[in-house]
């Protein structure tokens, strides 16, 4: 019975040891499920290769990527060694915990964030902002951008009729109010027997949407968050009457020219609008703009990119994410060679290549980038522009604020553009002076 | 034969004997149901208990390292002086209302036909009831599907009998069908429970009194309101309860079709509950916010179930 007891004992033993031993040669890597990600598994098996360390991936569909992570954060989880998380939680996770500070590994290791370009630094990784207090490496530069169907704009016909209707020439617009032209222009017109519309645009209320989308119009009109930053004073800024008039285009622009049915609407069913030629624009992250290049029916030469029109300001909603070590990790030492391997040139190129966008100088920089791939010029061009939501620890509340204001404005006609905002700096006034920050 | 429980006391090893014997009856009782009573104030009590604590502070879940403070009354201040809460409030009260109503007539009426005897009842029964026994995740994706504007069934049939154009309306966008919209998959879901509980109380009629009712020459009318709608009153209110309880934390179905939009058109307090606790991470006022909630249905429900049992002692 004793030695039965001893072998059995034995046995669990060993399969903890050796269950503790994969855990130590394992990293679980967790980001949004989409195109980019499926890049970056392939990316990784390189690391694999180098390292000996197996690599695990947990991807959260983006409805539910924020809810997923942050619970799982929050509660002390060890799901995730490494994060590639939204921009906007690096506050909260910095102010937390959640994240490691990585500037004495950089030190250490001779990372250097000059290597990047500085817009993505300041927006990645720094915590307070701007300061150099980095808690992730710019992994995945992103932008709101758009893209067209190239064939439509340059059919013979329909240029001809929108000459015609407007007067001028069909192009890529080249301010917000071209572009909403020629979104009416197209929407319910009959192109090849059928029923066509001007363009398919951010209006979901639930997590983001509507506020990635709707920003990409007031970032345009000169949008600013405070009148001097770091002071939260409002009021003048976030109601201006620049503002005012961007909201008011961004409601025309969804009630004149969108799909009908695209009441809560966001990247997947924009993708959707576009692919099954229903749309003539639509606007989307640049993290998708490989996979529509690709697209057998409505890619190739079907497709052209542009970069979010100016009307006042040349500006863009950024979207795109650092990648961080989570703090509760059981592989410390495995995370941290994965972010020394990631910050490579040499990686970052291939990451490039393999349809990530790096935010590396020596990718950004090369005088070759603009032309490995058509919307190269307009990614550089986007992220020499792009603003950015609050990265306040009470990002979430400040964002849904947002959602709610914007969404009840332009979808559910509730109100004026003038009351939303107002509206909008009284509920982020309570949250700032909740926060103690008022 | 040996006594069975003699025997039990006798097979029980010594030592247990000892510790046992001198307990009395009540020390017994208490030993099997204090697991019981530890778990029901684990589970239920001391969460309650921590929730109204936790309604005073503006404690955040996501804010481990903020400092908690005692907000005395702020919290339950802001959600009775703020017009979205009532105006959530209003929207579930609609929804509630609207739900029940439906499905109380179009349940009894399906009850009353489904009672009489005819060939195929058992197949009509089942085909009715199968949509209760679908998931709400799968029912709000497919009729997500239904009242899509430009591929929806809805739509289409709308068009085919009245000629409105199918793009024209969004049975779940802006323009004040959203709230009927997911009052028309509330009752398309759960009619056949309500029919089910109704045919309890029809068929638990004995035919006698209706044939009581015949001898003295009552007409079918006077029967139907004599005697069956009194005595399936109570199978009725028992019903609602259920669909009022069940609608009051109606969250999946709508949440799914709908997500609360377009605006706040159909945004019930589950809804709004989940978003200030879950997404805004606002935990002491959502915990008023809950607090609140309960004190709510439970005095509705306490009211309710007493004129319940007052209409079954008639």
């Amino acid at each position: 019975m004793k030695r039965t007891t001893l072998a059995a004992s034995a046995a669990v033993a060993l399969a903890w040891a050796a269950q503790a031993n994969a855990q130590a040669n394992e990293l679980t890597l967790c980001w949004a499920a989409w195109d980019p990600a499926n890049a970056l598994v392939e990316l990784s098996k390189d690391f694999e290769a180098q390292s000996g360390i197996t690599m695990k991936f947990e991807f959260v569909p983006w409805p539910n990527f924020a809810d997923r992570i942050l619970n799982e954060l929050n509660s002390g989880g060890q799901l995730c060694d490494l994060l590639i998380g939204d921009s906007q939680w690096l506050g909260g996770a910095a102010e937390n915990g959640w994240y490691v500070k990585l500037n004495d590994f950089f030190a250490a290791e001779g990372i250097s964030m000059d290597d990047f370009a500085p817009a993505t630094v300041y927006a990645y990784s720094t915590w307070p902002k701007g300061e150099p207090n980095y808690y992730a490496l710019p992994a995945m530069g992103d932008a709101n951008g758009w893209f067209y169907r190239k064939d439509w704009f340059t059919n013979p016909e329909i240029m001809a009729a929108y000459k015609e209707a407007t007067g001028q020439d069909l192009r890529e617009p080249q301010s917000q109010k071209e572009l909403l032209q020629i979104a009416q222009f197209f929407q319910g017109r009959e192109i090849d027997g059928k029923t066509v519309y001007g363009a398919s645009i951010f209006t979901e209320r639930g997590s983001e949407g509507i506020t990635m989308g709707a920003t990409g119009a007031l970032y345009a009109w000169g949008f600013k968050y405070e009148n001097t930053p770091g002071s939260y004073d409002m009021e003048g800024a976030v109601n201006s009457p620049a503002a005012v008039e961007a909201l008011e285009f961004y409601k025309e622009l969804y009630k004149t020219a969108t799909p009908p049915g695209y009441d809560n609407a966001y990247m997947e069913q924009s993708l959707d609008a576009f692919k099954s030629g229903q749309v003539a624009m639509a606007m989307n992250w640049f993290a998708f703009f490989p996979g529509l290049y690709a697209d057998p029916t409505t890619g190739g030469d079907k497709i052209d990119f542009f970069v979010n029109p100016a009307q006042n300001v040349a500006a863009s909603t950024l979207g795109g994410q650092g990648i961080s070590v989570v703090a509760n990790t059981d592989n410390m030492d495995g995370a941290l060679a994965y972010i020394k391997w990631f910050a490579d040139a040499e990686v970052q190129k291939k990451w490039w290549a393999a349809g990530g966008y790096s935010c590396h100088k020596a990718v950004l920089e090369d005088p070759n980038f603009v032309n490995t791939a058509p919307f190269a010029g307009d990614f550089l061009q986007a992220m020499g522009g792009v603003q950015d939501f609050w990265q306040e620890p009470a990002y979430a509340q400040l964002l849904l604020a947002m959602q709610e204001r914007v969404h009840n404005y332009v979808v559910a006609d509730q109100g004026t553009a003038q009351e939303a905002l107002d509206g909008l700096i009284a509920d982020w006034t309570e949250v700032f002076e909740d926060e103690g920050k008022l | 034969m040996p006594n069975p429980i003699e025997a039990a006391a006798r097979a029980t090893p010594a030592p247990i004997a000892r510790k046992v014997r001198g307990l009395s009856d009540r020390a017994i009782a208490w030993i099997f149901v204090a697991p019981t009573i530890f778990l029901l104030l684990a589970v239920n009590i001391f969460p309650l208990i921590w929730t109204v604590r936790l309604s005073f502070t503006n404690y955040a879940a996501n804010r481990p390292n903020r400092e908690v403070e005692w907000v005395g009354l702020r919290n339950y201040t802001r959600i009775l002086t703020d017009e979205g809460t009532w105006a959530t409030m209003q929207t579930t009260a609609h929804f509630l209302f609207w739900t029940i109503a439906l499905q109380v007539v179009l349940g009894f009426t399906l009850a009353w036909l489904i009672n009489r005897k005819f060939k195929g009842n058992d197949l009509l029964t089942t085909l009715i009831v199968l949509p209760m026994m679908l998931s709400p995740a799968v029912v709000g994706n497919f009729w997500t599907f239904l009242y899509q504007p430009q591929i929806g069934l809805v739509n289409y049939v709308v068009e085919l009998v009245t000629g409105i154009p199918a793009s024209s309306f969004s049975m779940l966008g802006p323009g004040g069908l959203a709230p009927w919209s997911i009052i028309i998959v509330d009752t398309w879901m759960w009619t056949p429970f309500v029919m089910l509980i109704c045919l309890a109380g029809l068929r638990s009629i004995p035919d006698y009194i209706y044939e009581a009712a015949e001898v003295d020459r009552a007409s079918k009318w006077r029967q139907f309101w004599t005697i069956t709608v009194p005595m399936v009153l109570p199978f009725l209110m028992l019903a609602v309860l259920f669909r009022g309880i069940e609608n009051f934390k109606m969250f999946d179905m709508v949440n799914l079709l709908t997500g609360g939009g377009p605006g706040n058109e159909t945004l019930l307090t589950s809804i709004d509950l989940k978003r200030e606790a879950f997404e805004k991470w606002r935990t002491g006022y959502s915990s008023a916010y809950a607090i609140i909630l309960f004190v709510t249905v439970f005095g509705l429900a306490s009211i309710y179930v007493k004129a319940l049992n007052k209409v079954k002692e008639r």
